[in-house]
């Protein structure tokens, strides 16, 4: 329940934290950042911290996993004890479980996996700090992580979550909108394509709210999507002085 | 961890080219239309033992719900409000590709969907089930369980979830000494209800849009996407539950599908409570 008198937007339009409707949180996005894993990637949204690594293509025992014509995905969005206010435990929730399914799902539709036939890709994300969007800032790490292990997409995934507070839309809810707010809509999409490939909504929304929480779901994922080229050229294209 | 499926059904590539072909022409393999759902049985009231439940048959899909309720204390958060649990499983012998075990990835995806929209439209009204605030409320288990698999299970488990939860008949409780609380199996009172909610599962397959597809369908679809819509035409929650892609005029029409078609679900409902009282 709300508490009493808590207003999500002030008289002047501005959301809890400080910023317009319309406005994503501060964004860190870093690739390369874990020694062992073939792809990896670090993304923070204001306070939501996650990482994502992958390994492969690589063997899967045993065999009858694997597809003949195909890499299968595995894919696993996890929550460490520490990253929320109670400790959470590190066992699968049932939420962690559906979340996987559908970050997998998202991915399996931006990989060539048929590049692969017979092996796995493994993506694992790991949030170690939440305060909302952690499966949005998880699928941006992952992609970015895929990217990191040269594994071929038809194009990056940028997503972010798009709320209903006070009556009114806002973009990348914090975790207080989350909770007090009338909706949470994540979506996640391949920018350049125009290809929505995880959408899901926790709320009530009317046919208009949701037109216009697309357009607004749209604008920042045009933003993150440029925010992940400039990660990954940090790491791949920039020339750095000492190599000179 | 998600793992991409490898058993899955097999659908014959000639079958399969048949119910494409017959889709991008506006036909379906069964003479439906498009956006036409299959013969729908709705029973309430199927067991007599639970507080609340439903037998339902979407085309071959048989999906029976069940509500029982307990006395336990509500969440630290919301201590004036009964409690709601969803479970789903996908019995074994409902499909060959079904295994026994806890539930996994698509059942609870399911449950957790279903979990969401009742929810989120206050379906239940849980604010009138505490019986002692703060302490003491109803605590309401509904149970879905899939007993045979023809494709659709979303639609025809919520259709299940919400006729029982319409006829659910909860027994009194009685506060006795010491803040003891006593259900009178002899007094039932209705579940308060506040809201209805159904769920149409839409499908694409060549950029054509279709509703409630059969289990061989669901192989040739490139994605789907379930929407949930309340009796009053609200948006009550939306998943993309699979994997491909959907462009944004395709969820805009999808969406635009899923609330006209919500209508003949309401009345299947409207229809059973009607026998009922």
């Amino acid at each position: 329940m709300k508490p009493e008198g808590l207003k999500l937007i002030n008289e002047e339009g501005l959301r809890v934290d400080g910023r317009k409707p319309d406005e994503l949180r501060p964004v860190v996005m870093e690739v390369g950042v874990l020694k062992n894993a073939d792809g990896s990637a670090y993304v923070q949204q204001g306070n939501t911290k996650v990482i994502a690594a992958v390994y492969g293509p690589r063997e899967i025992h045993p065999k009858h996993l694997t597809l003949p014509d195909r890499a299968i995905l595995r894919t696993r969005y996890h929550m460490v004890p520490y990253s929320t206010d109670e400790r959470k435990s590190p066992a699968p929730t049932r939420r962690e479980i559906e979340l996987s399914k559908v970050i997998r799902e998202a991915l399996e539709s931006v990989i060539f996996v048929e590049l692969y036939p017979r092996t796995t890709i493994d993506v694992f994300i790991e949030v170690i700090q939440a305060d909302a969007g952690t499966r949005t800032a998880g699928i941006m790490a992952a992609s970015l992580a895929l990217a990191d292990a040269g594994i071929p997409m038809r194009d990056l995934v940028a997503a972010v979550a798009v709320g209903k507070v006070d009556g009114q839309l806002v973009l990348d809810i914090n975790q207080l909108e989350d909770e007090y707010g009338e909706a949470d809509m994540p979506i996640a999409m391949m920018p350049s394509l125009g290809k929505i490939v995880l959408l899901q909504l926790n709320g009530v929304l009317t046919e208009e709210e949701f037109k216009q929480a697309l357009q607004l779901a749209k604008k920042g994922i045009m933003k993150l999507y440029e925010y992940e080229q400039q990660a990954l050229r940090k790491k791949y294209v920039e020339i750095k002085p000492e190599e000179v | 961890m998600s793992i991409t499926p490898t058993n899955l059904r097999i659908v014959s590539t000639l079958k399969k080219h048949s119910m494409a072909s017959l889709i991008e022409k506006g036909l379906r393999i069964d003479g439906r239309k498009l956006n036409e759902y299959r013969e729908i049985t709705i029973i309430p009231n199927y067991i007599a033992k639970a507080e609340g439940s439903a037998y339902v048959k979407v085309g071959g899909t048989v999906v029976i719900a069940g509500l029982k309720v307990g006395v336990g204390t509500p969440f630290p958060d919301t201590p004036n409000d009964g409690v709601i649990t969803v479970n789903a499983e996908f019995v074994p012998f409902a499909s060959p590709t079904f295994e026994p075990g806890p539930p996994d990835e698509n059942a609870i995806e399911l449950a957790r969907v279903i979990d969401r929209s009742i929810r989120e439209l206050r379906v239940v009204d849980l604010s009138k089930l505490a019986i002692i605030p703060g302490e003491k409320v109803y605590i309401l288990w509904l149970d879905i369980y899939v007993f045979d698999h023809d494709g659709n299970l979303l639609d025809s488990s919520m259709l299940a979830a919400m006729t029982t939860l319409l006829t659910a008949k909860i027994p009194k409780a009685v506060v006795k000494e010491e803040k003891n609380v006593e259900l009178n199996k002899e007094e039932k009172i209705p579940l308060p209800i506040n809201n209805k909610v159904v769920t149409v599962t839409v499908g694409k397959v060549n950029n054509k849009l279709i509703i409630d597809p059969t289990v061989d369908e669901e192989q040739i679809l490139e994605c789907k996407l379930a929407v949930s819509i309340s009796e009053d035409g609200r948006i009550a929650g939306m998943q993309k539950m699979s994997t491909g892609v959907f462009t944004e005029d395709e969820v805009l029409e999808a969406v635009k599908l899923a609330k006209e078609a919500s209508k003949t679900l309401f009345a299947k409902i409207n229809e059973a409570l009607s026998k009922v009282q």
